[in-house]
């Protein structure tokens, strides 16, 4: 799996710096480093007014914040590995 | 608000646009011969002696604003034409000032006994022997004395520019470092960047059509620039021109001044490798200093490679203030990462080809790097974030600066650099950062507006607004 978060300047005053060491946290916490690819992309053109553009495989998802963090990962994370 | 210094760059300007804007309606190939007629359409000359001289010379600044002569290798270029061949005899005593005085105070001060009275006890400058030291000029209490030289020899200090026999000016290629000092200082604009924004445009127009994703690196001096908007507009202006996105180059500098202060540590001696002119300067003039060179990409090629490494679809624009990058970009070293080189002026001909209105537009925001990073432009940043950056990654190694502001301060450091380090001593410093411009970037030939002080102040107050306030902060929230 090949996770993409945004670091673009709107992503990164939205606090993707912050989401990067979320996700980093739990890959090492779930023990996925052999199954996922952190990644950082530059603006996906899809600027969002709250939160960070995160893109899994194919997927894009919108305004991940890291208060909504937790449940992302789990909905769109684990339960897909 | 005046968006130009000059009116030469205004020119330029109108001819830049005008191209771009055929260019967008692709209709250059047929109209671009009436360029010169759409800026000078009346019957009266505006500048020069006749009006066909003026679209003649026009004609010329058109072939630049599209790409210019591709068998000469330098991006700057004389059109002959336009050279008004200024005297450049050097000292001469202006008749109407002498005032065939007693004192003689300037035949005084010539070491040389070049000065000489008629019969009239008017002053004279015997041309063979004065060896314009400019004595004389300086004790002439009438101040009759005057230095005849040309605006781009004065300006062109690694002397690259001849003039020979009242010629119009010629550039010698293995001497000139593309700073586009003599671009900026010609009064009649006959020395000028070649342009590539019809690349540009095409890198657009593709990317419209779903062909890659144009990225515009942005250098920090811009934040001293477009004065009549917002650096959040300029953002939404490029992304209204079709990029894609807008980065930092300013990134770049932070990932560089990690890389290079611990070179630096390492070699225990280094010179920066930012500006492409002071490198050009050492390559040509100074190759015993090559290998003190650092190995460190540019903050342009360091960000456009980062770039390309996270979108493989990704073509990257450098826009900034500098001519000599559009050298840099075609290194082969530099080449697979960035696509084209823009400056300030040419991005604002590119604006307004597409009648975009700054002031107009909803601010976009631009934020990536450090204060260390954003300083790069100005003369002394590089140094300020290199000693930075050794601290931030607990290198025990004292970094000692010697800031060289403007190519003749560079010219003087390497020489004596070069002398000592072969002869086997250490000079008092460690590290020479170089920039070719007097203040650095932030007063680069392609910039809008020219201001050393002002510029630093500008460029100063962005790196503070930066979000992330260290290096390594700025870095690792993209390198992941």
């Amino acid at each position: 799996m090949i996770i993409q978060i945004c670091i673009g300047s709107s992503c990164h005053l939205k606090g993707s710096y912050e989401l990067v060491e979320k996700f980093k946290a739990a890959i090492e916490a779930h023990d996925l480093d052999a199954e996922i690819t952190l990644a950082g992309s530059f603006c996906t053109g899809k600027c969002n007014r709250e939160g960070v553009t995160v893109i899994i495989d194919d997927e894009t998802y919108t305004g991940i914040t890291p208060e909504s963090f937790k449940e992302f990962f789990r909905e769109k994370v684990l339960v897909k590995i | 608000m005046r968006k130009f210094d000059t009116k030469v760059q205004h020119l330029k300007y109108q001819v830049l646009k005008e191209v771009a804007k055929e260019a967008w309606d692709d209709t250059l190939l047929r109209n671009f011969l009436n360029i010169p007629k759409i800026i000078v359409p009346g019957d009266e000359p505006t500048m020069r002696c006749c009006i066909n001289k003026e679209r003649a010379i026009l004609a010329e600044r058109v072939k630049m604003a599209m790409g210019g002569n591709r068998e000469n290798p330098n991006n700057i270029e004389v059109l002959p034409m336009a050279c008004d061949k200024c005297p450049a005899s050097g000292y001469e005593v202006v008749a109407d000032s002498c005032r065939n005085c007693l004192a003689h105070s300037c035949e005084e001060s010539c070491k040389f006994g070049a000065v000489y009275f008629d019969r009239d006890h008017r002053a004279h400058i015997d041309k063979d022997k004065c060896k314009n030291c400019g004595q004389c000029a300086q004790s002439c209490s009438f101040s009759a004395i005057v230095k005849r030289e040309r605006p781009c020899m004065k300006a062109c200090k690694v002397k690259a520019i001849s003039a020979e026999g009242g010629k119009s000016a010629s550039i010698d290629n293995s001497k000139c470092i593309q700073c586009g000092a003599c671009v900026y200082k010609c009064p009649f604009g006959a020395i000028t960047d070649k342009s590539y924004i019809l690349n540009v445009i095409d890198m657009l127009k593709k990317s419209a059509q779903g062909k890659g994703r144009v990225y515009a690196v942005v250098a920090p001096a811009i934040y001293s620039q477009f004065k009549h908007a917002k650096l959040g507009q300029v953002v939404a202006g490029l992304k209204a021109l079709g990029f894609h996105t807008v980065v930092e180059a300013a990134l770049g500098g932070d990932m560089v001044a990690l890389k290079e202060s611990r070179e630096l540590s390492e070699k225990g001696f280094l010179t920066t490798s930012c500006c492409p002119a002071f490198v050009s300067y050492i390559k040509s003039q100074v190759p015993d200093m090559l290998p003190y060179v650092s190995h460190n990409f540019s903050p342009m090629v360091e960000m456009s490679k980062f770039i390309k490494q996270t979108d493989s679809e990704a073509r990257v624009v450098f826009i900034g203030p500098c001519t000599a990058k559009k050298g840099e970009a075609k290194l082969e070293a530099s080449k697979p990462y960035v696509d084209e080189v823009l400056t300030f002026e040419e991005l604002q001909a590119l604006f307004d080809s597409r009648d975009i209105e700054l002031e107009k537009l909803p601010e976009d925001v631009l934020d990536n790097a450090s204060y260390y990073g954003r300083i790069f432009a100005r003369s002394g940043g590089v140094s300020e974030a290199a000693a930075q950056a050794l601290r931030e990654q607990n290198i025990d190694f004292e970094a000692k600066p010697l800031v060289c502001n403007g190519i003749e301060e560079c010219m003087k450091a390497l020489l004596v650099a070069s002398k000592k380090l072969k002869a086997g001593q250490m000079p008092e410093y460690n590290f020479i950062e170089g920039m070719a411009c007097l203040g650095g970037c932030i007063n680069g030939a392609g910039c809008l507006t020219h201001s050393e002080v002002k510029n630093k102040m500008e460029v100063d107050k962005y790196g503070k607004e930066a979000m992330e306030k260290s290096i390594k902060d700025a870095v690792d929230a993209v390198v992941i």
